[in-house]
């Protein structure tokens, strides 16, 4: 950012005046950023999370507007803007128009320091998984806005869950940021994943046993946070029809589901920083482009690998009961979360260079995992003794 | 049980249950989904899978109509309206006018059974969604029509004789219990 910046003021650009030139980068920059990448990745999300819940279902899914239905989101969203934008008339005016756009703010602000590459990134502050994990929580005030705001016995119920679910899983999600910033000792962006290596063995995931049950944990809590399935409480159409959401309509519902869908990539890009090293791909060419090019593509496949596992998630798992959902927070996490804290403090203590042999260990484990997967996910493929079929789309 | 040792068990039941499920799940990707995607995706039209005796929308064959009103007496609403007159001078029947209207048809099948030649028989089509009431009246006469006369013994005009004997063999199965198997079924 600042060598473009210094290269646009030395080619002459508005008169060389340094302030200017910075400040309309960074306009132009984060207007590419939302418009181009953070909005459309919300919609695109939304049709690909539909075509595979539907092949999980044995179903296909939306497939007639565009190539493989792809255009489906766009034709959601034209659709919800026309809709009438209708306020209760018992409603709060004030706090109901503006909730919606607290959530989206919520979704937009951790996209400043998104670590895309290795200069690809708007803002490295020294503080930047504390500001992705403060400006994250947010949402809790949005939530809770249009639950109050719209005067109605469900929303009012869907926002207090959403609220007493957000503000419980933050804890044991603060708590397993806590072994990685142990480990490098900074809480900036780019400098976690400076500290991790290209090579799975580097990666903080299998650094040790407590940064893998840390980055597990750290998952979890984030579905939870974000109001995924099985923790998507404050939307139980079964019990609340549509929990905060349900006075509103047209684009302002909209905002609320796009920060739903956009959210997971945050989500994805926080575990991808913290555990899964991140942009780091082998030093392959000196040509500053090009490497930047291939960081991005590394970046953005873990990320939506993790977007997608959550999708097959929400197909799994049925919706847990709101005790259910304290009981796993209170009773499981936060104590293993601590107990996980002080094991990974205590690792630091005895190797602080980290343990170069736990790393191939580890590596070897999760292999062995996978592979036992992959042999359940076959048995269960024969056992149906249905047609096989590998084609992505139907 | 000790408290300890349930918690720790929970903590195991959760991941392997959680481990197995999304195996199951995973399974679902490399199977081929159920959903027949009608009505312009399907491998064989839907009409042609349907059994022979399938009662779809009612067709006449005007050739092989005799003009013997027996279907128009056997319909209990009335949705069948013919009306023929014989020619004095050649003494044949004439057919002008011979309607069904769809809209009002119950698919009873009571008209197909009386009807000496097969003429009047359901199809498999069923797709009859239209726009108004009128259009959903089917109009077999346009031009009236001399109604085909029986012969004795075997048919030997080549335009007519397929089509008696389509006939012959749809009051055949439809006599019988069971009845045959659809195209599609038979051709695979």
């Amino acid at each position: 950012m600042e060598t473009l910046i210094q290269n646009l003021v030395a080619a002459g650009t508005f008169g060389g005046n340094t302030e200017i030139v910075a400040a309309v980068a960074i306009f132009v920059l984060s207007a590419v950023v939302f418009l181009g990448i953070a909005f459309p990745f919300a919609g695109i999300v939304s049709w690909v999370e539909r075509r595979v819940w539907a092949r999980i279902q044995s179903r296909v899914g939306p497939n007639r507007v565009g190539p493989n239905g792809f255009l489906q989101w766009l034709a959601d969203g034209v659709k919800h803007v026309c809709k009438e934008d209708v306020i209760p008339n018992d409603a709060d005016p004030t706090l109901f128009k503006i909730a919606p756009y607290l959530v989206v703010l919520a979704f937009t602000l951790p996209w400043a320091v998104m670590p895309f590459s290795s200069s690809l990134i708007l803002a490295d502050m020294n503080v930047g998984i504390l500001y992705m994990t403060s400006v994250t929580a947010l949402t809790v005030v949005g939530v809770l806005m249009a639950g109050w705001a719209s005067n109605d016995k469900w929303s009012l119920i869907g926002g207090i869950r959403s609220a007493a679910q957000i503000v419980s899983y933050e804890i044991p999600a603060g708590l397993s940021i806590f072994p990685v910033i142990l480990m490098t000792g900074t809480l900036s962006m780019q400098g976690i994943i400076k500290a991790q290596g290209w090579a799975p063995q580097h990666w903080f995931l299998f650094a040790n046993p407590f940064t893998f049950i840390a980055a597990n944990i750290l998952y979890i809590s984030a579905l939870a946070e974000g109001n995924r399935t099985p923790f998507d409480l404050p939307e139980a159409e079964s019990e609340l029809v549509a929990g905060f959401a349900t006075e509103y309509s047209g684009m302002r519902y909209l905002f609320f589901f796009m920060a739903e869908w956009g959210n997971l990539f945050i989500i994805g890009a926080i575990i991808t920083t913290l555990f899964l090293g991140g942009w780091q791909f082998p030093h392959v060419t000196n040509n500053i482009i090009a490497m930047n090019i291939l960081q991005l593509i590394t970046f953005n496949a873990k990320v939506l690998f993790l977007v997608f596992v959550s999708m097959w998630v929400r197909a799994t798992l049925p919706r847990v009961r709101i005790d259910q959902l304290m009981t796993l927070c209170w009773k499981y996490f936060v104590p293993i979360s601590f107990a996980d804290m002080i094991g990974a403090a205590l690792w630091v203590a005895i190797w602080p260079d980290g343990n170069p042999v736990m790393g191939y260990l580890m590596l070897a484990g999760g292999i062995v995992l996978a592979v036992v997967f992959v042999q359940r996910v076959i048995f269960y493929a024969r056992r149906s003794r249905m047609e096989l079929y590998f084609h992505p789309t139907i | 049980m000790s408290a300890f040792a349930e918690y720790t068990r929970n903590i195991r039941d959760a991941v392997t249950s959680i481990f197995e499920g999304m195996a199951v799940t995973a399974s679902h990707f490399v199977r081929k989904p159920y959903t027949v995607q009608y009505p312009d995706r399907t491998a064989v039209r839907v009409q042609d899978t349907l059994p022979f005796r399938y009662r779809g929308i009612l067709e006449v064959d005007l050739e092989i109509c005799t003009g013997c009103l027996a279907c128009e007496r056997a319909c209990p609403i009335d949705c069948i309206v013919i009306t023929c007159d014989k020619d004095p001078k050649t003494k044949a029947m004439n057919i002008s006018q011979f309607d069904i209207d769809i809209a009002k048809c119950m698919y009873c099948g009571l008209c197909s059974e009386p009807c000496p030649t097969g003429s009047i028989h359901h199809t498999t089509e069923f797709e009859g969604a239209d726009f108004s009431l009128e259009s959903l009246i089917r109009r077999f006469v346009k031009d009236p029509i001399v109604a085909y006369k029986p012969k004795k013994g075997p048919e030997t005009d080549p335009r007519i004789a397929p089509l008696l004997s389509r006939g012959m063999h749809f009051l055949d199965q439809w006599a019988q219990p069971g009845g045959e198997k659809p195209a599609a079924e038979e051709a695979e």
